[in-house]
């Protein structure tokens, strides 16, 4: 039987792992290449690993660390974060990188998600989509690490993306990111009916309990950061917690 | 230490599989060169991306006649993911012909709620055979075509809403895995020791 995952995630900025609050208010927590290895040894099913640091320097950094982490784990290692263009992608993947992310550039140039699927395959393309609930109650994506409003739909950009190749969802709830607050269930509930890729949710998992109530939403994936970085749960509690309500893990 | 050489045809995961060899002991070699490939002591294709794209560029390179005279000469070979698909008569992907090493074609996973299969699945062996004997196992997927489970080179099997498919293949000296053993932890290991140290009959 398919297994459920559980990723942690890592965000990366000047070759350090940092985490913030809503996309902010970041602080250190590490190297990221020790932290790929030490969630790995607990048992993650993979390692997510954002760059969130702009420009060239960060972008060549970024290609060593993945390098480097990519010869010593023996989990999948899904790296985005900053990709805009094929090559990017091309470089990440023989970095050694099983998974690319792109979020902002599939945004502002959706024929991107088609070149990177027909040059690499779908299995190794995740768009990454962050989300903002309207007051309406449907949910935007937004762009350039949330700072930037696109006026699309989250849903119906996550049903084209996926027309264009997507193999997978990385969806984050802006509004619960670093809160705590739980996942934004009403939100997978309705990408699981729009699309037939697997999905991993992000945002707001205070705990084992929120990741296995997701979970149990039908989302192939949890994907969290503070509480494994705060040391709050390690993935193997996480694990137990999601076996308890009979959800299928490694 | 044993010698294996992977096949080097611009397709991705070779530096992973490298590194998970050489966590095993093995002697690496990456090579694109047709008579290194054809001589090897053993061999590797790995894979990532489409069947008719991984085709074309090992055909285009000279490696696909190298890949089938190491085959002919009895070398042990595995392949890995599209790797696996290309040992393979055709695939259904790009419908394209593949080297033809192993009786059988290649087809899209039908019946199951959502592709690609990507994550981890149970590996069930169907046969005995030396890269089945540290199975059943838990081993990473990602791909959306695959052997059906009743191919007969099939010695193992995985299954997906109810869709069963060769999660590892041997016919002769010629072996795959579906699955990624370079990313497949201690699983994927111990299917790289087996294979380091096969010496088909």
């Amino acid at each position: 039987m398919l297994r459920r995952r559980i990723i942690p995630c890592l965000d990366v900025s000047g070759g350090r792992v940092v985490k913030g609050v809503e996309f902010v208010n970041l602080r250190d927590c590490g190297e990221p290449v020790d932290a790929a290895l030490r969630y790995a040894e607990q048992g993650a099913d993979e390692i997510c690993w954002l760059n969130i640091t702009a420009g060239d320097e960060a972008w060549h950094k970024l290609l060593a660390q993945v390098a480097d982490a990519g010869t010593r784990i023996d989990v999948p290692l899904t790296v985005g974060g900053g990709v805009s263009d094929e090559p990017h992608v091309r470089d990440l993947l023989g970095a050694g990188a099983d998974k690319v992310s792109i979020n902002s550039a599939a945004l502002d140039r959706p024929e991107l998600v088609a070149e990177c699927a027909e040059r690499h395959g779908s299995q190794c393309i995740v768009v990454a989509i962050d989300a903002r609930k309207g007051p309406d109650g449907t949910w935007e994506a937004v762009a350039s690490g949330g700072r930037r409003p696109t006026g699309r739909d989250a849903v119906a950009w996550a049903i084209e993306a996926v027309e264009r190749g997507a193999g997978e969802l990385l969806v984050t709830s802006m509004d619960q990111d670093g809160t705590q607050a739980g996942y934004a269930i009403d939100l997978y509930t309705r990408l699981l009916d729009a699309v037939d890729v697997p999905i991993i949710a992000s945002g707001g998992a205070s705990g084992p309990g929120d990741i296995a109530d997701v979970l149990e939403a039908g989302v192939s994936a949890a994907l969290a950061a503070s509480i494994f970085h705060d040391a709050i749960s390690t993935v193997e509690e996480v694990k137990d917690a999601c076996r308890a309500r009979n959800l299928p893990m490694r | 230490m044993p010698q294996v050489v992977i096949v080097d045809y611009g397709g991705g995961n070779v530096r992973s599989l490298t590194a998970a060899l050489e966590r095993c002991g093995a002697d690496v070699e990456v090579s694109a060169n047709p008579a290194r490939v054809a001589t090897a002591e053993r061999l590797m294709v790995a894979g990532q991306g489409a069947a008719g794209a991984a085709m074309a560029a090992l055909a285009g390179a000279g490696l696909a006649d190298a890949v089938r005279a190491a085959a002919n000469r009895g070398t042990p070979l595995l392949g890995v993911c599209v790797g696996l698909q290309l040992l393979f008569e055709r695939s259904e992907e790009d419908d394209c012909a593949c080297l033809g090493l192993i009786p059988g074609a290649v087809r899209r996973l039908e019946g199951v709620e959502r592709l690609p299969h990507l994550g981890w699945n149970d590996v069930l062996p169907v046969a005995e055979h030396p890269l089945a004997r540290e199975l059943p196992a838990v081993c990473y997927f990602a791909h959306s075509y695959a052997v059906p489970a009743e191919t007969p080179a099939a010695i193992a099997t995985t299954e997906v809403d109810g869709t069963g498919f060769a999660s590892v293949v041997a016919h002769g000296s010629v072996a795959g895995a579906q699955f990624h053993p370079e990313r497949s932890s201690e699983a994927g290991r111990q299917l790289l020791i087996r294979f380091l140290t096969w010496e088909p009959a």
